[in-house]
């Protein structure tokens, strides 16, 4: 040890640290380790050995070769034909596609039967407690057969039934009403950015300035508004209202969702929306009774007691178990599997039964669920210690 | 609120309920016209579906009686062995229907808490091991493999079987976890995290794929048994997840003065921390174990017959072609009366361990 002038204990150093972290039976640990390690080696040398008998060459220079086969239904285009990589893409962008959605549709759903959930009519309460039960207590898969069966029995496009005027539901899919802006994919790209762009530099100084509040909300809300149609204006974009119709044996135009993806879709909404509704009820409910009543006596009305008063405590309950939803809803969303929506677990499971390189493909599955669940709670942790801290401060 | 327009001549317990009634449905104007709107909406469902499930429906004879558009009840009446016992040798039904008895008899011996104690603990492996040797054949000249089993036995067997399992590796996972060796401590965490974040379709997919390959060639393990093995260690993240959160209850305190008694972390584990944690995660514990009976409906995914892939098969026998929507309803019935069961018992078993902490 060096001589120190400044009086006080010693900071322990690198290795002491790690050495305290590590903490004691330090041989046991790393044996155990070194063991669990050993094993792991083990096992990947014996698939290598046995991938190496029937032929296959481990490692990822498969991703490169043709795919010989078609994808139902994709976001970017795909043919038979192109590579494997870009087949795994295409499954990847279809699951972000169905979670994204799902979770979406059932956060608005979820929250709105969950509050009805609470209303002081009967049969309404009821009705929303036998749906939360029921669906709680059968199996999502069941469910998800329940649906394509229901999806793949409806008529065909000439008979089809009418929902709202304009939206058809057929045994090739559920045809909706679109929306889109048509000329100059690059003046879109570039409102979108700057919408979003502008949202966030608001927000960014909102918050400096002081704690989000009506008029700061309208603010930025009217601003991001006029940034992006501003934007779309200069572009040159404009936009373009579809709707489906009969022509010939067929329904043209509008968004066409596949019976599969219209089936995987209802399915995971109405399964986690009753979760959610169950943890929207149960956040509302953890805020006593005496709040309501304390808010009131202090002569707030509805309106503000429930921004004011209950939200923010409520929220507190239901921002994490509502991640929990989220993640789960993504990895359930694998279940495609088993209606033939061609999602990242199916094309997965082809690539590894057409090339035998099903170490590596599981490999990548598994890699890119990791990735997805991990930031995603990173993300809502961040969301949710802001939140806790929001609310202790006060 | 209170201005009840029911007459007072109603008087006692009915009345009180009916008034409640009244007061739910039509208290209000906004209340009535709730009412009414959903009324009509429920109407408009519940109608077609009992014309569908009784008045148009067939309840006998053959496949040819059910030309109608209800539903075919016959074929519920005909399947319904394949649907709870799938391709198990008919002549030995007994042996499925026995170990349903079994499992049922242990689950609702588990349920009742004066009952809890090592006997039911030693009692849990004795009735898996029997369970086992009688689905296998035991005592009889043929052995029946494992790709015969199925239905409901399979589906209720893989569920206790990697339950019980799978919870001895949760706790140590558990203890792993919140423990200060840092080394465990970041494997108990790499690994309760990287399995939770994996879908169970993965698991599955490993366990048909790739443990095959990864198992010396002369050990040849079926794919039953490959299954439940991933599925245990798959489940015991989640059930570690919970245990920690039933550890995290017990004040440092009890351990730290425990450890100044002078007894060993294990016997501090032992003794003081583990017997108060496991007993608040139970209805913990049952809500997970009704999500993981559940997930077995995974299994099909892998061709695994257990109880809803049983059903599905039996919808796609030539002579009783198509009748799906009857043979998912009986299946919902059974998953539901269970899961439905068991989620009331953990509401009850929570009320009852809370009542216990207040005394």
């Amino acid at each position: 040890m060096s001589p120190d002038t400044t009086p006080g204990p010693v900071r322990p150093g690198t290795l002491r640290k790690i050495r305290i972290w590590w903490g004691g039976w330090p041989k046991g640990q790393l044996a155990f380790l070194a063991i669990f390690a050993l094993l792991t080696v083990l096992l990947i040398h014996n698939v290598v050995d046995t991938m190496a008998r029937i032929g296959i060459m481990p490692g990822f220079t498969f991703l490169y070769s043709s795919a010989n086969f078609e994808i139902g239904e994709s976001v970017i285009p795909f043919q038979a034909g192109d590579s494997y990589l870009r087949a795994i893409f295409a499954g990847l962008l279809n699951t972000l596609k169905v979670s994204l959605l799902g979770c979406g549709l059932a956060t608005v759903f979820g929250v709105a039967i969950g509050v009805a959930g609470l209303s002081s009519n009967l049969l309404l309460s009821k009705l929303i407690r036998c749906y939360v039960e029921v669906i709680r207590n059968t199996p999502l898969l069941l469910q998800l057969f329940f649906w394509i069966s229901l999806a793949k029995a409806l008529p065909a496009p000439r008979q089809a039934t009418l929902l709202l005027g304009s939206v058809f539901l057929t045994n090739r899919g559920v045809y909706l009403p679109s929306l889109w802006l048509e000329g100059g994919a690059l003046g879109l790209a570039g409102s979108l950015v700057a919408g979003a762009a502008a949202i966030a530099a608001l927000l960014i100084i909102a918050q400096r300035i002081r704690p989000l509040n009506r008029r700061t909300a309208t603010v930025i809300v009217v601003a991001t508004l006029v940034t992006t149609i501003v934007a779309v204006a200069i572009s040159g974009a404009r936009p373009v209202v579809e709707l489906p119709a009969l022509s010939g044996f067929n329904i043209r135009g509008g968004l066409n969702l596949s019976p599969e993806f219209a089936a995987l879709l209802t399915g995971l909404v109405v399964k986690f929306a009753a979760l959610i509704a169950e943890i929207v009820r149960a956040g509302i409910q953890s805020v006593g009774a005496g709040q309501w009543e304390a808010a009131r006596a202090l002569g707030l009305h509805n309106g503000h007691i429930i921004r004011l008063i209950v939200l923010p405590q409520a929220l507190r309950v239901i921002t994490p178990l509502t991640t929990s939803s989220y993640l789960d809803l993504t990895k359930d969303s694998s279940l495609a599997v088993a209606i033939g929506f061609p999602d990242l677990v199916s094309i997965i499971n082809t690539t590894a039964n057409t090339t035998g390189q099903s170490m590596e493909a599981l490999m990548i599955l598994i890699g890119t669920f990791l990735t997805i669940n991990i930031s995603l709670s990173a993300l809502m942790n961040t969301y949710n210690s802001r939140m806790a801290m929001r609310g202790m401060s006060r | 609120m209170n201005t009840s327009s029911r007459p007072r001549s109603l008087r006692g317990r009915a009345g009180r309920l009916s008034s409640r009634l009244w007061q739910g449905l039509f208290g209000t104007r906004y209340n009535t016209i709730v009412t009414i709107v959903i009324a009509f909406l429920l109407g408009q469902i519940v109608l077609p579906l009992i014309r569908w499930a009784v008045l148009d429906a067939t309840f006998t004879g053959t496949s040819d009686a059910c030309a109608r558009d209800g539903a075919c009840w016959a074929f519920v009446g005909a399947k319904l062995r394949f649907i709870l016992f799938a391709f198990y040798p008919p002549e030995l039904q007994w042996r499925p229907l026995l170990v349903i008895v079994a499992l049922a008899a242990l689950l609702v011996a588990s349920a009742v808490p004066r009952f809890w104690g090592w006997k039911l603990l030693a009692a849990w492996p004795a009735s898996v091991a029997f369970c086992w040797l009688l689905l296998e054949g035991a005592f009889t000249a043929t052995p029946i493999p494992s790709n015969q089993w199925g239905g409901l036995p399979v589906t209720l067997f893989v569920w206790a079987v990697c339950f019980a399992a799978a919870t001895p590796i949760a706790v140590l996972l558990a203890l792993g976890r919140r423990s200060r060796l840092g080394g465990l401590r970041t494997f108990s965490i790499a690994y309760i995290e990287a399995m939770r974040g994996t879908p169970m379709v993965g698991i599955l997919y490993i366990a048909m794929l790739i443990v095959p390959m990864a198992l010396p060639e002369s050990l040849s393990v079926d794919k039953m048994l490959r299954a439940m093995i991933m599925i245990t260690l798959f489940w015991s993240a989640y059930i570690a997840e919970v245990i920690r959160a039933g550890l995290q209850a017990i004040p440092r305190g009890q351990a730290e003065a425990a450890t100044a008694l002078g007894l060993s972390y294990w016997r501090v584990q032992q003794l003081i921390v583990l017997p108060q944690a496991l007993r608040i995660v139970i209805p913990g514990m049952v809500n997970l174990a009704i999500g993981f009976l559940l997930a077995t409906s995974l299994l099909a995914v892998i061709g695994i017959f257990d109880l809803l892939n049983a059903a599905r098969a039996s919808a796609a026998d030539p002579v009783w072609l198509g009748f799906y929507n009857e043979a998912y309803l009986v299946v919902a019935t059974v998953y539901f009366a269970i899961c439905f069961g068991a989620s009331r018992y953990s509401r009850w078993l929570e009320q009852r361990l809370a009542e216990g902490m207040r005394r």
